[in-house]
């Protein structure tokens, strides 16, 4: 963003961006209907706030260049908006999302690290943030200063390995290490909530020795905000922001529905959200 | 008498890595609470460049995949059956996919190869890691016999990109190669000439191996052995030479049997070379056992003793020299 603007322009900038996205992510998943929908709809500002409101540091002609920012994306099938983005950026060309699940093309149903702008495999879930952790730590040691980033959805948390991470991170002070949970409260059959509940998230993650804040997860200027400060932050501890938001955001029929994750809008659907594009 | 001293293997690795660390600033090492007398100096003088993650092999696995993108050269300590199967997944994900894709130097050591934790039970044994890791493309899977092979391999494991796992016996072994290391890049290493019949063995077998083909040359039966060390990595067409002098392999293995590991291997790689061999394999007896005994007891519970592979290789080598006594007959008639 240019540092020229004033405050309002730079949000205003910011929210037509991330409603830019969230129709580009509908275009592919109309495309390609093989990809996650909902869960890529409930990420849209996250990842708008992490690449467009200043927050990583990045260079699409080198993604994998050493002053980066590491950004490592766990929750892979609900990251499908992140393929217009980079396309955006120029990490490939755009032409790319027209052949998202073909064969022979790099863009899959879940992103691989064969995408240039992803760091890491994704998708098997549970994997990001241990990973992350021992990049917090080389980078620690190694005297670098580079924020790790990570994202993950709640559902994801179920899985046992993300906790030895947070002990883990906490034990070693790893405040380069940010945390950003889609908090959709929905994984494949149902709500979180019912399945095994996570009760507090934040509490959780402060008995656990994280910083943690909360956000409005689809208001794109609070959670660049956030973001922002949290990257900041240098105090000795983790941190943590629970980004809450709402699986299939802004689709009738899809928005906060249970089994959303499993759920394709019908193309008349999209077609109808699509109009809006021209 | 011996001119090196036994020391564990764990011991002869940990002292190159100890001493890798200090000319060389890339070298990490992550333990999931797993020590060692040699490790002790590595956390008190390499404290930046150590870390405990506790009992959290996952972790542990996460962890090393970390560091190693930020271009550490990785080894990763902890028992055998933990740093392979309780974090199989990780493993595969975090390693074996990810170095395909990107540049990653990773060694993870497993302590602890088939019944070397004698009185632990099956918990800790493990018979299934030759298995498991060898299913991974992207792993080279050693198994070493004593700890002179493990420290040349350690040189392997520092200077070679990729993945590899190092199976590690708990037990001090005596020395195999007294006189000078093998050559890692063969990946085997021929100990033993004998007629007919070769046993082909892997890390703690191939002392029973040895021990066997001296009792069966008292008894004025000539078997060849072999140490193969690298299981997928050694160099084929010199493996298939030495073995094309023999008319019968027998594979030894502290894994079990027809289970995927040192016999399957041996199996596909004698059909895929056009080895017209019979082939005899020693693993362990597939199941579960709690029995307590020591390790030549256990052994020989499980089909994989002394007792067991010297008259197993008796009667099967009988055989392979009657069929091939036959074979002019058969051909003339």
């Amino acid at each position: 963003m240019d540092d020229s603007m004033s405050p309002e322009e730079f949000a205003q900038v910011l929210r037509a961006k991330a409603h830019w996205v969230w129709l580009e992510t509908l275009a592919v998943h109309r495309r390609a209907p093989e990809t996650r929908i909902a869960s890529s709809l409930s990420s849209v500002e996250i990842f708008t706030a992490l690449y467009y409101g200043g927050v990583l540091r990045f260079d699409p002609k080198a993604p994998l260049a050493d002053e980066r920012d590491r950004c490592i994306i766990s929750k892979g099938h609900g990251s499908i908006c992140m393929y217009p983005i980079l396309a955006d950026l120029g990490f490939f060309p755009v032409e790319e999302l027209q052949r998202v699940c073909h064969s022979g093309s790099f863009l899959g149903g879940i992103p691989d690290p064969v995408i240039p702008g992803y760091e890491t495999i994704n998708g098997s879930l549970g994997h990001g943030l241990g990973v992350a952790g021992g990049v917090a730590l080389a980078l620690k040691r190694q005297g670098k200063d580079r924020a790790v980033f990570v994202v993950t959805g709640d559902g994801e948390l179920h899985e046992g390995a993300n906790w030895e991470a947070i002990m883990f991170a906490s034990h070693h002070r790893l405040d380069n290490l940010n945390l950003v949970v889609d908090d959709n409260e929905i994984s494949m059959l149902g709500r979180t909530a019912q399945i095994v509940s996570h009760v507090s998230l934040v509490k959780r993650l402060e008995a656990f020795g994280w910083d943690c804040a909360e956000v409005d997860g689809h208001d794109v200027v609070a959670v660049t905000a956030a973001m922002q400060r949290m990257k900041i932050a240098a105090a000795g501890r983790p941190k943590a922001l629970v980004a809450h938001t709402l699986k299939g955001h802004g689709v009738p029929g899809l928005e906060g529905a249970d089994l959303c994750h499993i759920m394709n809008p019908k193309p008349e659907v999209i077609d109808r959200l699509l109009e809006a594009r021209s | 008498m011996s001119a090196v001293r036994p020391i564990a293997m764990r011991d002869a690795l940990l002292d190159r890595v100890w001493r890798a660390m200090s000319t060389d600033d890339r070298v990490f090492f992550v333990s999931a609470d797993f020590g060692s007398p040699v490790l002790d100096r590595i956390r008190e003088q390499f404290g930046d460049r150590f870390v405990n993650v506790g009992i959290a092999e996952q972790n542990l696995i996460n962890v090393t995949a970390g560091l190693a993108l930020e271009g550490y050269k990785v080894f990763a300590y902890a028992i055998a059956p933990f740093i392979t199967m309780r974090c199989f997944e990780q493993v595969r994900v975090s390693l074996a996919l990810l170095s395909q894709v990107r540049p990653m130097n990773v060694s993870l050591i497993g302590v602890g190869a088939g019944y070397s934790y004698v009185v632990s039970g099956p918990t800790h044994q493990c018979y299934e890691d030759l298995s498991v890791m060898r299913a991974l493309p992207s792993v080279t899977v050693y198994s070493p016999a004593d700890h002179v092979t493990t420290a040349a391999l350690f040189d392997r494991c520092l200077g070679e990109r990729g993945i590899k796992y190092l199976r590690l016996d708990a037990q001090v072994l005596p020395p195999i190669y007294d006189a000078a290391p093998p050559d890692v890049g063969a990946g085997f290493h021929v100990l033993r000439q004998g007629e007919h019949v070769v046993l082909v063995a892997t890390g703690y077998m191939v002392h029973t191996a040895l021990k066997a083909a001296e009792r069966l040359a008292a008894a004025g039966l000539s078997v060849g052995v072999v140490d193969l060390f690298d299981l997928g990595g050694f160099a084929a067409e010199r493996l298939r030479t030495v073995l094309a002098r023999y008319a019968g392999i027998a594979t030894l293995e502290e894994g079990f049997r027809g289970r995927g590991g040192l016999d399957a291997m041996l199996f596909e790689f004698a059909a895929r070379r056009g080895l017209g061999v019979r082939m005899l394999n020693f693993g362990v007896e597939p199941g579960y056992r709690f029995e307590l005994g020591t390790r030549g007891e256990l052994h020989e519970q499980v089909g994989i003793g002394i007792e067991a592979v010297c008259r197993g290789v008796s009667s099967f080598a009988a055989e392979v020299r009657a069929a091939v006594g036959a074979q002019p007959e058969c051909q003339a008639g």
